[in-house]
């Protein structure tokens, strides 16, 4: 169980800052929503949390530690990720896709034994890519390699996962199965999980908390209706008052219009659940 | 469990089988350079004479002491020294090309050839016949040129304390295109060195000596041996960096182990035979097309895949058109383009 802490951390590329003042947690067993629009900084935020850049200011804690203090192979045993439309080496089979995730397990000179070799299999049967396993990744559709990007980490076997998009090539079928699974898995071992999602709705249905960026900084966070509420969906997307309630669990709801480049206008007022 | 080791270990058993078929392919095209030549020898007496010196086998040498003066002190060194060689260009070749995941790099990639080059060139053209630990001027110009230039690309392409791969993919180039046309311009003014400068660049193993090969066999097995060692953490730079990181490596250590191992093993190739050309970016692939690209197995099958096609090159080199010698650079594109072309219309799929 460990827990990721941003203190008062601004993040940024060469010469332009990206992020300023982030102070946010994901505790063990809570899964988190990362929202906003696009170029918001979703993405820079899971890089700094796996150490690919370094904070500009402020710290970063995994589990109590300074991020840049944890060697990287003890690091991503702690934190596993799951990029948005990454590059894959065409030639490898899906199986060796996922039986890389056992990397941060082995040192230089040990090799995959039968252990390893079993965890990425299971992996595999618990995102339903086995019957991928044969297959080389060049051939594989998106929504494929989404799955098997998910089953890698699950081989990782780590005690925090971020997502980058993780629903983003997947049709809705098995964007409700992909985040079924992680947030049972989130449930059940106790994980911190982290997911950049773009879509509003499935953020609202699955995170416990959502955090919602824009211009640079956290513009609310909390729970799904603290944070999908229509003043804040106006603010950061310009548009207002798309905002329902699920008429199943009573979750916020954005819903969309065509025909005048802004999302959907109410004319009634959202009854019940207001919290 | 047991029900992952269906669906894995077909493909490792041909791989497997790979390895196990080449050392013996290896240890037969030795036997067979080795006796063939302008002395004769049956393949049996090559043998015995071989094992005879092999550490607790056979004590009863077949022949007499002349053929085991020709087999043991002149063929023997040059055959080892064109396996040690094809095995160094070979390894060297995967690992550049694994590490820029580009089809298209080779040992020569940044400056090596090219400094090498250089550094022979002003070795033939220097009026000093110096000798010194059993080898001459050359190879240690050559050795020393290859070391520099690439430490000049190097430090030319690195953006604080990161190497990003493209740029140092174009400073090798821009250097090496530098560095070229200064040997260029030598070779031209060099007058009646021009031939042997010409012969050198194109490569040889025609004065291949045991002193050689105790020089170059350390740096080739040690570099091997790191590389080797690498083999998975450079399947995971297959992915981007960014993966590579989050899987746990540490992505610029690898760039900079796995750059000195492969460039010190080119360079000490080069530095004796010249910048053989070919066996280093064309052995891999062949590789690649036949057992897949992991490189847990993509590394040892090109030292030994590399190790025979440079035997057998030289073998051609020295015997086609006997007593004279073929430089060696033309033997390995003349008869390995077309081979490695059968290979890529065979089996279409995706190799890299």
């Amino acid at each position: 169980m460990i827990e990721i802490e941003v203190h008062n951390v601004s993040l940024g590329y060469g010469r332009q800052t990206v992020l300023e003042g982030l102070t946010f947690r994901v505790r063990p067993g809570e899964m988190v929503g990362l929202i906003g629009p696009n170029g918001c900084g979703k993405s820079t935020i899971i890089r700094a949390l796996s150490r690919v850049i370094p904070p500009r200011s402020g710290e970063i804690l995994i589990d109590g530690r300074e991020i840049t203090k944890i060697p990287r192979r003890e690091l991503a045993r702690l934190v596993g990720v799951v990029p948005q439309m990454p590059i894959l080496p065409s030639a490898f089979t899906a199986f060796e896709v996922v039986l890389m995730g056992r990397n941060p397990h082995l040192g230089l000179f040990q090799y995959e034994g039968p252990r390893e070799l079993d965890i990425a299999w299971r992996a595999m049967e618990r995102t339903g890519t086995q019957s991928l396993a044969k297959r080389r990744v060049g051939e594989l559709s998106g929504g494929e390699i989404q799955c098997l990007l998910i089953a890698r980490v699950l081989a990782q076997e780590t005690k925090a996962i971020l997502l980058d998009e993780p629903t983003a090539n997947l049709d809705i079928g098995r964007q409700v199965e992909v985040l079924d699974l992680i947030r049972n898995l989130c449930f059940q071992s106790n994980l911190a999980v982290l997911a950049a999602l773009h879509d509003l709705n499935l953020a609202s249905q699955y995170c416990q908390r959502l955090i919602l960026i824009n211009n640079g900084r956290i513009h609310a966070e909390g729970t799904p209706w603290e944070v999908i509420t229509p003043r804040n969906i106006e603010e950061v997307y310009g548009a207002g008052g798309c905002v329902y309630t699920h008429p199943v669990n009573g979750l916020p709801t954005v819903l969309l219009n065509a025909g005048d480049g802004k999302m959907a206008k109410t004319d009634r007022v959202p009854e019940g659940n207001n919290r | 469990m047991g029900i992952a080791a269906p669906i894995h270990l077909p493909q490792w058993r041909g791989r497997i089988y790979g390895v196990i078929g080449l050392i013996f392919l290896l240890a037969l095209v030795v036997v067979l350079a080795v006796s063939v030549g302008s002395v004769k020898v049956p393949f049996l007496t090559t043998s015995s004479i071989l094992l005879s010196r092999v550490p607790l086998m056979g004590t009863n040498p077949g022949g007499s002491g002349a053929l085991e003066t020709i087999i043991l002190d002149i063929r023997l060194p040059r055959v080892i020294l064109a396996g040690v060689v094809g095995a160094a260009l070979a390894t060297a070749g995967a690992t550049y090309q694994g590490l820029f995941r580009n089809p298209l790099a080779d040992p020569y990639l940044i400056g090596v050839a090219q400094g090498a080059a250089l550094g022979a060139v002003i070795g033939f053209l220097l009026p000093t016949t110096w000798q010194g630990a059993g080898f001459g001027l050359i190879p240690l110009l050559a050795f020393a040129g290859a070391l520099f230039s690439t430490a000049v690309v190097y430090n030319l392409a690195r953006v604080g304390k990161t190497l990003p791969m493209t740029t140092l993919i174009l400073a090798g180039v821009a250097l090496g295109a530098l560095l070229g046309s200064i040997v260029s311009y030598l070779i031209i003014s060099s007058g009646e060195q021009m031939h042997g400068i010409i012969f050198w660049l194109m490569g040889s193993f025609s004065l291949s000596q045991w002193s050689e090969v105790r020089i170059v066999l350390p740096y080739v097995l040690v570099g091997a041996a790191v590389i080797l060692l690498y083999a998975r953490p450079l399947n995971i730079m297959q992915l981007d960096e960014e993966q590579a990181q989050q899987l746990g490596i540490d992505v610029e250590r690898l760039k900079l182990i796995l750059l000195a191992a492969a460039t010190l093993i080119t360079a000490a190739a080069v530095s004796f035979v010249g910048t053989i050309g070919f066996v280093g970016i064309i052995t891999p692939h062949a590789v690649r097309l036949i057992w897949g690209a992991d490189h847990r197995f993509l590394l040892p099958l090109s030292v030994l895949s590399g190790a025979i096609f440079l035997i057998l090159a030289d073998l051609l080199a020295r015997t086609v058109l006997a007593p004279t010698e073929i430089p060696i650079g033309v033997i390995t594109a003349l008869c390995g383009a077309p081979f490695f072309l059968y290979l890529l219309r065979r089996r279409k799929k995706v190799i890299f």
